[in-house]
């Protein structure tokens, strides 16, 4: 039952999770650089600059990874979906690019001028609001069953992205990198004034998490039936939505006993596991309803290297990436539990 | 412009942008290294200061690269989704590899700019390395691909689909060997010479200044070593192309007949309604004994081939030209760099030699474009040589001015937003008067 190319899929949902854990957290951060407020404003954009920097790069790597996974592994539905989609990956990218790149301007200034926030600093914060959103949308699209592949040959881009359904899996993924981000930076800072900030902040979030959590599946009833269906009717992907809400219930609530350690990895099992659930729903399909793991996949010659490749170097790949988050993490994510 | 000459603008735009930002992702980190390993080893503190300026550069270089890179692995299916659907399980790995390659390098680059003070300066000088390694191996393996379009290898083709594929085959392409070791050289020349430069045009009016002095230096060493070796290289890659891609070398230098004893032509115009090419100086039978070794040798013309089939002669015959002059140009610097450096070291910041080093500093970048036009435009009118044509992999979507005009906007200011940044790292010279060398006053540092 396990074959290559469903390992294959696999992978790129992984590395799908590994985005959203450790780049989602990244856009997070600039969702909380553009809402800083307050007497603490300044520092707060101080604290994500300074919990972002030496890593954003490597976290970004990720969605390369993905990508190239599919390409590789899945040809005609990289080739579907950049065509059916071609307008909200157009500006996924620009998102991409426009955080990216503004970013490192931003936080040259930041260090060369004590704090100051910069032109750049608003463009980065902006492009962290829009590209998760877009990220969703082309989730929710691929999942919809409204993108057909005949169609989509034949007459070019579709639209179909720009309905109720695709667009609250944006909204969903937002809140989701954003709540990650806050019960990230709570554990950054010794500072209680704070970390108060980035608790409320995370609460609110949970809050929004939750909503959507209610809302994306109603949507996807009216709006992609194929995928509700599998959504709450497949044992497995109705068992992952249960153990997300659970761990929702679970990281909300060490919020607010201030245990957030805890309330840190729930977050993170939250966020792997709405992932998982989709992905385990939108199983065996790469876009509904055309296009099938085996149905686009590419020979078993080069799934089987792909997969050597992919297992190799993530025996290099990941005690480099320990190593880096030993050396700029060591408290934060590996050391002292929480202290509140 | 139609639909597809948009796509491909778009396509030109965006690699010509990516190009300069890959290029100094190769070089500069291994002049960062040098700088490190000469503190080290001295322990003067000028070093340790080069280093850092270079390091900050670097980071805002490499931050553009990263994700203009990024943008280009989702455009190749943007703007050719049938190139990817014939292609991606046949070339994906090098590009799989390559993956890894960015994960080591943005990992060793995250450790070396915010880890200095965090880490034994063992581990440091390590990570430094590896930046390095990181992002040569980037370039090598993306080339790959690239060889592969010029040189399929690695598949049978049954009505218009792959089968047989092997991966393996398609990565170790005929093209490969001599267009990575001809990029990697051109890398390090590019940003060795661009770096010289800038620190030459500082030393004008600033002679004594020892960070000016040598970060020129080591610069020079790394730029200069590598452009004496580009024109070998080139002519490797010359002759493979004369061999595997006839209709390339002949538009690249606007030889329209067959003829043993074909002569080598420096400028002019190729015309090709006229067959010909106007205005060139002609150096008799060189042509042939460049590209075979032979005086006597046979050189296919264009009209051997279907018109269909052409390139279009003009920008790459230019494009190769404009290249192999900036070669002959940094190649020529670097030689007398090397001269000086033996006789006399003091005449190297003298005027006599700074104004030619400030000349050659564009340079290589130019001749990376120029380099790049050739290969890609000399491919034309295919994508994969004699299996797919550019038309038939560009996308059904329409409305591509949209896209194209965005990104350059947007290019456009990204690239100044960059440069205006890395003007401030160097205008603001940092004083070593020739006495620090000396003085150990300043070593307090760490
Ligand atoms: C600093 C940059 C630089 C310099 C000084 C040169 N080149 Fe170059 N050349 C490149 C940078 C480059 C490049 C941009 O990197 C290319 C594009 C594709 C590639 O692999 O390298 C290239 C391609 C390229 C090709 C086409 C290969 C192909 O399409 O497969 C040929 C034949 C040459 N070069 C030959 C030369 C010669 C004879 C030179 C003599 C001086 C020379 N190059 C100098
Ligand atoms: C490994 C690297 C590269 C790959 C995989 C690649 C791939 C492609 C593809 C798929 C196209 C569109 C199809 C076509 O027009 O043939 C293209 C076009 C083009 N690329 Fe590259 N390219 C690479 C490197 C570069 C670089 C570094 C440059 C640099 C400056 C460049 C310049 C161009 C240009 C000028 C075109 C447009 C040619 C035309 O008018 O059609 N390419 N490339
Ligand atoms: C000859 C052409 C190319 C060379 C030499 C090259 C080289 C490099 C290098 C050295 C980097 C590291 C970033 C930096 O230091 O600036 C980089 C980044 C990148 N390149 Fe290119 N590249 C080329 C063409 C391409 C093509 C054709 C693609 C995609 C299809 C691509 C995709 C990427 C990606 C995704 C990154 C970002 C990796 C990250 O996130 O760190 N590059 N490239």
């Amino acid at each position: 039952m396990y074959d290559l190319s469903t390992l294959a899929a696999g992978s790129i949902l992984a590395s799908l999770v590994l985005y959203a854990l450790l780049g989602g957290a990244d856009f997070g951060g600039g969702v909380w650089d553009l809402l800083s407020r307050g007497p603490r404003g300044r520092a707060q954009r101080l604290l994500i600059a300074h919990a972002i920097g030496p890593i954003w790069e490597t976290n970004h790597v990720w969605v390369v990874v993905a990508v190239v996974i599919l390409f590789t592994g899945f040809p005609k539905a990289f080739a579907l979906i950049s065509t059916a989609l071609f307008l909200p990956v157009t500006l996924l990218l620009s998102g991409i690019v426009l955080r990216g790149a503004a970013f490192a301007f931003h936080s040259y200034h930041l260090h060369d001028e004590g704090g100051r926030n910069s032109r750049w600093g608003t463009v980065f914060a902006c492009a962290s609001l829009l590209t998760p959103v877009l990220l969703g949308v082309v989730i929710g699209a691929v999942s919809s069953g409204e993108i057909r592949a005949h169609e989509t040959y034949s007459v070019g881009a579709s639209m179909a992205w720009l309905s109720p359904f695709p667009l609250s899996v944006g909204l969903l993924t937002l809140a989701v990198f954003s709540y990650l981000a806050s019960a990230y930076l709570i554990l950054e800072t010794d500072d209680p004034g704070l970390r108060e900030d980035f608790r409320l902040r995370a609460l609110w979030s949970s809050a929004a998490v939750a909503a959507l959590m209610v809302a994306v599946p109603l949507l996807a009833k009216r709006g992609a039936g194929d995928f509700y269906h599998a959504l709450l009717g497949n044992d497995w992907s109705a068992g992952l939505v249960f153990l997300a809400a659970t761990a929702a219930l679970g990281a909300h609530v060490s919020l607010m006993l201030r245990s957030f350690s805890v309330a840190r990895a729930c977050v993170v099992a939250q966020a792997s596991l709405i992932l998982a659930g989709w992905g385990a729903a939108q199983y065996p399909y790469l876009v509904r309803p055309d296009l099938t793991i085996p149905a686009a996949a590419s020979s078993q010659a080069s799934l089987r290297l792909i997969l050597i490749a992919l297992a190799a170097g993530g025996l290099l790949l990941f005690p480099a990436i320990f190593l880096l988050f030993w050396v700029f993490k060591k408290d934060t994510v590996f050391g002292r539990t929480n202290r509140s | 412009m139609t639909e597809l000459e948009l796509a491909r603008a778009q396509m030109a735009m965006m690699f010509a942008f990516h190009i300069i930002f890959a290029v100094a992702g190769m070089g500069m980190p291994l002049l960062m290294v040098i700088a490190e390993a000469a503190h080290r080893r001295t322990g003067k503190q000028v070093f340790l200061e080069l280093a850092r300026r270079w390091a900050r550069g670097t980071a805002i270089l490499f931050a553009v690269g990263a994700v203009s890179g990024t943008v280009l692995s989702f455009e190749l299916g943007l703007l050719w989704p049938r190139f990817m659907e014939f292609s991606g399980g046949i070339i994906g790995l090098p590009f799989a590899l390559e993956g890894f390659a960015f994960f080591a390098e943005a990992i060793f680059l995250g450790i070396y700019l915010y880890g200095r003070g965090r880490v034994s300066p063992v581990l440091h000088m390590l990570a430094g390395i590896g930046v390095a390694v990181g992002g040569l191996l980037s370039g090598i393996l993306v080339v790959s691909a690239n060889g592969w379009m010029n040189s399929p290898a690695g598949f049978l083709l049954r009505d218009g689909m792959p089968i047989d594929i092997d991966p393996i085959a398609a990565m170790f392409n005929p093209a490969w060997a001599t267009t990575a070791v001809h990029m990697s050289l051109a890398a390090f020349a590019a940003s060795g010479f661009a770096v010289a430069g800038i620190h030459a045009y500082k030393l004008l009016r600033d002679r004594e200044n020892l960070f000016h002095r040598h970060a020129m230096a080591i610069a020079l060493w790394v730029g200069g070593s590598a452009a004496v070796l580009l024109p070998v290289s080139g002519d490797f890659s010359a002759r493979f192309v004369a061999k595997d891609q006839p209709v390339k070398l002949a538009a690249m230098e606007g030889q329209f007949r067959t003829e043993r004893g074909a002569p080598l032509r420096i400028g002019g115009i190729p015309d090709s309604k006229a067959g010909t090419t106007r205005f060139a100086i002609e150096i008799p039978r060189a042509l042939s004994l460049l590209a075979f070794h032979d005086m006597d040798a046979e050189v296919k013309g264009l009209e051997a081939f279907p018109r269909t089939d052409w390139p279009d002669p003009l920008p790459v015959h230019i494009a190769f030209q404009v290249m192999v002059a900036c070669g002959t140009a940094m190649a020529a610097v670097a030689l007398l760099a090397a001269l000086l450096a033996f006789r006399n070291r003091e005449s190297l910041f003298r005027p006599g030699f700074l104004l030619p080093a400030i000349f050659c500093s564009p340079l290589g970048i130019i001749a990376v474009e120029a380099g790049w036009t050739v290969t890609e435009l000399g491919r034309q009118p295919w994508v994969i040589r004699g299996v797919m044509r550019t038309s038939e992999a560009v996308t059904p979507v329409t409305g591509l001015a949209l896209p194209f005009v965005f990104f350059s906007v947007l290019y456009l200011a990204l690239g100044v937003s960059a440069a205006l940044l890395l003007r401030r790292e160097v205008s603001k010279s940092p004083s070593f008067p020739a006495s620090a060398d000396t003085s150990a006053a300043r070593e307090r540092e760490e």
